[in-house]
């Protein structure tokens, strides 16, 4: 009898507990660096989870508009919503007004679109580049919850701890006597691009196995892709 | 004086119960180092074949790139290491040196079950919380031997084939070596804690051979930029000169060691 | 209340093998259990991995026909693989019975296009993307389908092959897989194309079996039975395999 009782409880029992997280960390980093008349965007291709490579060949970069460029890292089930989301509202506002929603209006609708989640928030980075009002490179920075800063350069993601303090010093000047005195040229923004995943890839695992890099100009946006150590 | 200079053997645990509390309140402890580490071992013709990578990771940040994980045993038995990389290190030195004193004691060669003995139960002893994972390989008048060691304390003697990779008992060294560095690269690219080079060391009955680097499978990116500062570039923003008076000079004159003084330091 | 719970003393276990969990009786209770503001969301029956990678002419998927209950081999012949249309083809781990739902779901929408007299058959890319959205909204819900997703088949006339898991979480790759498979296959697949580029179909087959055949030598809940979907330009051809007779086990006797 208690041989057959605990046969039947075999069925009956809780199976084993998962706890359910809806949130995910799948990596990645991005770079972007404003000039007077252009702007660059950069990310790794690496998407991860946990310690698992799952792909080689995933950019986080988001051709928005022909002038505006999103790059989004953090949890990639939210990168997908938000961009998806992102990219119906300019094709309505598109064929409503028939025109492309400027760089600075849609700076403000992803801020909106960030806050509307509040108390769930969309586990994301973002940033986004383009060109303002008077034609200069101009880029955006978000935390996930829609505070939105307008900056000339950033580095969000991953690595953001080790490349950030790279451009302060470099790209703004910071902690130098003079600080720094020539405008930013595109070989020179190209250049710490390159050279800042370099040396992110050595010593951040989540970043790697390559880069793409976006250059917006007022004529068109031109891509070029150099690889990182796969390990 | 004399209580704080007593010699108690083994961890000290005196601020356990503190540190338990502060954690409660919500204290962060410091991180440790760990080796995220693949580590490999197979037993071949002559003797086995021991593997690893050299990365440590703290966290997401590469702390070591060329870590060393294969740790001296006894000259005829090396142990790979995985896990908390002080504990490797300390575990496997101490492990090295109660051999050493075995060794000297029996006056014969060690057998590698004894080094996997005293592991284990230095290990279960600490219930998992020296977190040393191992691959211990070596040779002996018995034959060839890896074993898999726990940090619980368990431990399993294995071949460590790969499934389907043929009869291990006909395997040359290079096939092995091969081997073994597939193994171990297959971490290196696919494991994000593992990275860098891939490390082999190749015990006989005849000795050990340490190969670090074996190979480097990824290469490091080239910097495009040169990043050197001018002098003065960081702003020099307040100057402060300290009269210094000097009351008296006096020369010492030093002579260099004499022969029997070096040796003695030996 | 709980009457199961009090028949068993409960300090047989309590407190128990916690190392490596080697004793995964379904009973083990997590500690967030008491906290009435958690969800507790978990499978209940559940499939293993499930194995993909594009070839030369298509693209190929596997998973095993085990069903699992905790760390009981509870059925031995499930689907845990079906063809949604001509191009595309639908393959879960996780818990079967959430797979068994958006199974009919989706057998449901085919019929419902061929009945409006739709002219184009669903894809998998946009399978793939409907089912980010499915998924993602009820993991926003809380009430996730308990899945890893891997579409395969054919997205304008290309090569498809994709993931999406239980929060949504989606990606396009040359070579997918999910649970142990991630630890496994993954590094086997990458290395088969480091040495060649572009497999044939023999050599594909070649090594889904040997992904599948190392997958039951090290995962305790994989099975030697396994379905294996090609799809090609010529349509979706579904086979069950079984390498049983081909295993070794001599390395159990090693050292005895």
């Amino acid at each position: 009898m208690a041989l057959s009782l605990e046969h039947t409880e075999e069925y009956m029992r809780d199976p084993r507990k998962h706890q359910f997280s809806p949130y995910a960390d799948n990596g990645g980093t991005s770079i972007a660096i404003a000039g007077d008349d252009f702007v660059m965007l950069a990310s790794d291709t690496r998407l991860s989870q946990g310690y698992n490579v799952l792909s080689r060949n995933h950019s986080k970069c988001f051709k928005l508009t022909s002038q505006t460029l999103l790059s989004s890292t953090g949890c990639l089930a939210d990168v997908l919503t938000l961009t998806k989301i992102l990219e119906a509202r300019l094709t309505n506002y598109a064929h409503e007004h028939l025109e492309t929603m400027s760089t600075t209006a849609i700076a403000q609708l992803l801020s909106t679109l960030l806050y509307w989640r509040r108390f769930f928030p969309y586990y994301v980075s973002n940033i986004l580049v383009g060109f303002d009002e008077d034609g200069k490179g101009v880029v955006y920075h978000y935390d996930p919850v829609g505070h939105m800063e307008k900056m000339t350069y950033c580095a969000s993601g991953a690595s953001v701890t080790l490349i950030q303090p790279l451009l302060d010093n470099l790209v703004g000047g910071k902690n130098m006597k003079d600080g720094r005195t020539t405008p930013i040229t595109q070989d020179f923004a190209k250049r710490l691009i390159h050279d800042g995943f370099v040396s992110a890839a050595e010593r951040e695992i989540a970043t790697g196995d390559g880069c793409t890099i976006y250059t917006i100009t007022k004529d068109d946006v031109t891509e070029e892709t150099f690889k990182l150590r796969k390990d | 004086m004399e209580i704080i200079h007593e010699h108690q053997p083994g961890f000290q645990f005196d601020n356990f119960t503190r540190n338990e509390k502060l954690i409660s309140q919500g204290i962060k402890m410091p991180k440790f180092h760990s080796t995220g580490t693949t580590i490999a071992g197979i037993v071949y013709k002559d003797g086995v074949v021991l593997g690893a990578d050299t990365r440590a990771t703290s966290d997401n940040i590469v702390a070591d790139k060329n870590c060393s994980k294969i740790h001296y045993m006894q000259p005829n038995m090396y142990c790979c290491g995985a896990g908390t990389a002080a504990d490797l290190e300390l575990t496997t030195q101490m492990m090295s040196s109660q051999l050493e004193l075995h060794r000297l004691h029996t006056g014969r060669q060690v057998p590698v079950v004894a080094a996997n003995r005293l592991l284990k139960q230095y290990l279960f002893g600490y219930q998992g919380y020296v977190g040393a994972a191992l691959v211990l390989g070596g040779v002996d008048k018995y034959g060839s031997h890896i074993y898999s060691i726990h940090p619980h304390g368990s431990s399993e003697r294995l071949p460590y084939t790969t499934m389907g990779s043929g009869s291990l008992a006909a395997m040359s060294l290079e096939e092995a070596k091969i081997l073994v560095r597939d193994a171990i690269a297959a971490g290196i690219t696919n494991d994000m804690g593992s990275g860098s080079n891939v490390d082999l060391c190749v015990i006989t009955k005849d000795g050990a051979t340490y190969i670090r680097p074996y190979e480097v499978t990824e290469s490091k990116g080239e910097r495009q930029g040169k990043y050197e500062y001018q002098r003065g570039t960081t702003e020099v923003l307040k100057v402060y000169y300290k009269p210094i008076e000097i009351v008296s000079e006096t020369v010492t004159p030093t002579s260099p060691p004499t022969d029997e003084e070096s040796m003695d330091t030996a | 209340m709980n009457i199961s719970r009090q028949l068993v003393n409960p300090m047989l276990w309590s407190g128990g093998p916690v190392p490596g969990e080697f004793y995964e009786f379904p009973r083990i209770c997590r500690k967030t259990e008491s906290d009435p503001l958690k969800h507790t969301l978990y499978p209940s029956t559940s499939g293993t991995s499930v194995v993909g990678f594009t070839y030369k002419d298509g693209v190929m998927i596997a998973a095993d026909t085990k069903g699992s209950y905790g760390s009981l081999s509870r059925f031995m012949d499930i689907d845990r693989l079906f063809k949604a249309t001509d191009q595309a083809v639908l393959a879960c781990g996780g818990d079967i019975a959430d797979y068994q739902f958006i199974k009919d779901v989706i057998e449901q929408k085919v019929r419902d296009d061929e009945c409006a007299g739709s002219m184009k058959v669903l894809d998998a890319g946009s399978l793939h993307c409907w089912l980010t959205r499915v998924l993602y909204n009820r993991r926003t819900r809380f009430d996730p389908l308990w899945l890893d997703c891997v579409v395969a088949g054919f997205k304008a006339g290309k090569p498809f092959l994709g993931f999406v898991n239980k929060i949504g979480m989606a990606y396009e790759a040359d070579e997918i897989a999910s649970g142990f498979g991630v630890h496994f296959s993954l590094p086997m697949i990458r290395d088969a194309r480091d040495k060649k580029s572009e497999l044939t179909k023999e050599e594909a087959r070649k090594l889904m079996r040997e992904c599948m055949k190392i997958l039951y030598y090290r995962d305790c809940k994989a099975h030697h039975k396994y379905q294996i979907a090609d799809i090609t330009a010529e349509g979706v051809k579904i086979d069950v395999c079984d390498f049983k007779k081909e295993t070794n086990w001599d390395v159990a006797f090693y050292g005895n």
